[in-house]
């Protein structure tokens, strides 16, 4: 048995997801192996511990993470593994469920928990229930929930590392470009801290007053659907079942009702504050901490609160 | 240039959901049930292509129990000409409804398949890549903006971090995020002539797709739950129990 791990485009550093990805590779047991899109990242996977090989995929189709090419290529290895994983981030979402479709076996999404080989644990209806789930298929191909798993260390390892071998890029996509929005804070899926602003927060220069309590808490900034559609904060921002799932030490719920798509993105936090002015939001069932208050005359009194020590 | 748009019945989004005392599933009997919220959003993508002009006729598919009727219903309200329903009891799984998408794809050739990202009841999110593959055809997922010419399709992708743009060959297959825009509601008279438009009804051994699930479900649980919390009364007590109880920062 053996297990390879699509790693996430993280240009030289080891996303988060990605090691959380390779602990559940750890899990299911076998060798592990790690896949890495572009030139870049190989050195850096190759020090994960545990993984015996990196395998490197070079030119630009890899490197922008096209699902096509990626997909073929996984194809193209899967001979040699039993299980083909990769983090449920929206590149593995993309390209996991071509890969297994061309191998004939049904994905795997997000998996939360590994049970044995072929038994896997997944959320459902957005968080609402769980299901254990075993697969028939000879090869499982799965994504996984990077909330549920602790991520392995950044170091320690060192792993050969060898080019993957030649795949030809299929040609029914070009890339065209990104915009990636540039940010100074921890990243929201690996942050141990995060700060979340919903519709309250009325505009978007009034949502930038959640930056002071993230600065003093070195916190991410996270936000409610509502508060995206409504464009207070940009879409990667997104807490929710359709957005990014977090599970940080210390979530801190600004003015959010708490919707079930919002729960099913931060419910594993280990401690949830909210503060709201409505007290029957449906976010007090699942706070740790409640403060009933306006989020506009709470956060400057907790910044001054914060800059006591 | 003809579009697909595949449509699935699931619980209502607004309801929350009871996991059965033998722990085979959810409940589903008497439960609200509506059009998947992305599908909506796909519907709405190809009518609005439609009223452009770019596109000529546009096909709702749904796969489930004869009631996925009612969705198809609602699509062809919004503005789809006409329906096709492959009955299924039980639970489809997404590589199953690629496989019969597939086959209605091959016969109906249409020059572009927008589907919704995922469904909110099985929270997959596979089915559009999973057609894709079995096509052969490229994939826009997790679209925010559509542009269609004749030849190709440019799509903005949401991604973590931001967006990206890539351009597809037609025909090819798009998955529909919350952004790409907001669906109409049906008005009563498209409510009434929807109930005139064509729904073709057919099985899956009509298209020789073998629909069995490959996967068990062995149980569902509820999720832990949380141990409910207590409210403070001021932000120096949520601080002071941060730091000294919690210990969180």
């Amino acid at each position: 048995m053996s297990v390879l791990v699509l790693a996430d485009r993280s240009g030289s550093t080891v996303s988060q997801p990605t090691r959380s990805a390779v602990a559940a590779a750890q899990k299911i047991g076998g060798d592990v192996h790690v896949l890495v899109l572009g030139a870049e990242g190989a050195d850096a996977h190759a020090k994960l511990p545990g993984v015996g090989k990196v395998l490197k995929a070079e030119g630009e189709a890899f490197a922008n993470g096209l699902a096509e090419p990626v997909a073929a290529l996984l194809v193209a290895l899967a001979p040699g593994y039993s299980h083909l994983l990769a983090p449920g981030s929206a590149g593995g979402k993309n390209v996991m469920p071509r890969a297994a479709a061309l191998l004939d076996v049904q994905i795997i999404s997000d998996i939360a928990g590994v049970i044995d080989a072929d038994t896997f644990q997944r959320f459902i209806y957005a968080g609402n229930a769980l299901a254990t789930v075993k697969s028939a298929d000879a090869r499982k191909v799965a994504t996984v929930r990077a909330a549920s798993f602790d991520p392995v260390p950044a170091e320690g390892g060192s792993a050969v590392i060898e080019a993957a071998p030649a795949a030809g890029d299929p040609g029914l996509s070009t890339f065209v470009g990104a915009q990636i929005v540039k940010s100074e804070r921890p990243e929201l899926t690996a942050a141990r801290i995060v700060v979340s602003g919903g519709r309250a927060m009325g505009s978007s220069d009034q949502f930038k007053i959640l930056e002071g309590v993230a600065d003093r808490l070195g916190a991410a900034i996270g936000a409610s659907r509502a508060a995206v559609d409504a464009g207070y904060a940009p879409n990667d921002m997104q807490v929710g079942q359709t957005g990014k799932i977090v599970a940080p030490e210390l979530y801190i719920a600004f003015g959010i009702s708490g919707a079930i798509q919002h729960l099913a993105g931060m419910k594993d936090s280990k401690v949830i504050v909210a503060v709201n002015k409505d007290e029957e939001a449906p976010i007090f069932q699942v706070a740790d901490y409640g403060l009933v208050g306006d989020v506009f005359k709470v956060i400057p009194e907790l910044e001054a609160e914060l800059d006591k020590k | 240039m003809k579009l697909l748009v595949p449509v699935k019945r699931v619980v209502d989004y607004n309801v929350k959901v009871r996991v059965k005392a033998d722990q085979t599933g959810v409940e589903t009997a008497n439960v609200k049930m509506s059009m998947n919220p992305f599908d909506e959003i796909a519907v709405e993508e190809a009518v609005r292509l439609k009223e452009k002009g770019t596109v000529t006729e546009i096909v709702a598919v749904s796969i489930g129990p004869t009631a996925a009727q009612e969705q198809i219903r609602t699509a062809l309200a919004m503005g789809a000409d006409r329906g096709i329903l492959i009955e299924v009891d039980g639970i489809v799984e997404p590589l199953a409804v690629a496989k019969l998408l597939k086959a209605v794809v091959e016969k109906e050739t249409p020059g572009l398949v927008i589907l919704g990202k995922q469904a909110i009841d099985d929270d997959m999110n596979a089915t559009g890549q999973m057609l894709a593959a079995l096509l052969g055809w490229g994939q826009g997922t997790f679209a925010s903006k559509l542009e269609l010419t004749a030849d190709s399709a440019t799509v903005t992708r949401e991604v973590d971090g931001g967006l990206e743009t890539v351009t597809l060959k037609l025909p090819a297959i798009v998955t529909t995020d919350l952004r790409l825009n907001e669906p109409r509601y049906a008005s009563l008279p498209n409510i009434m002539k929807a109930r005139k438009k064509p729904i073709e009804t057919m099985k899956p051994a009509d298209l020789g797709v073998d629909a069995a699930p490959r996967l068990t479900t062995l149980k569902v649980e509820e999720p832990p739950k949380r141990i409910a919390g207590k409210k403070v009364g001021s932000v120096a007590e949520l601080v002071d129990k941060l730091r000294n109880e919690a210990k969180v920062i």
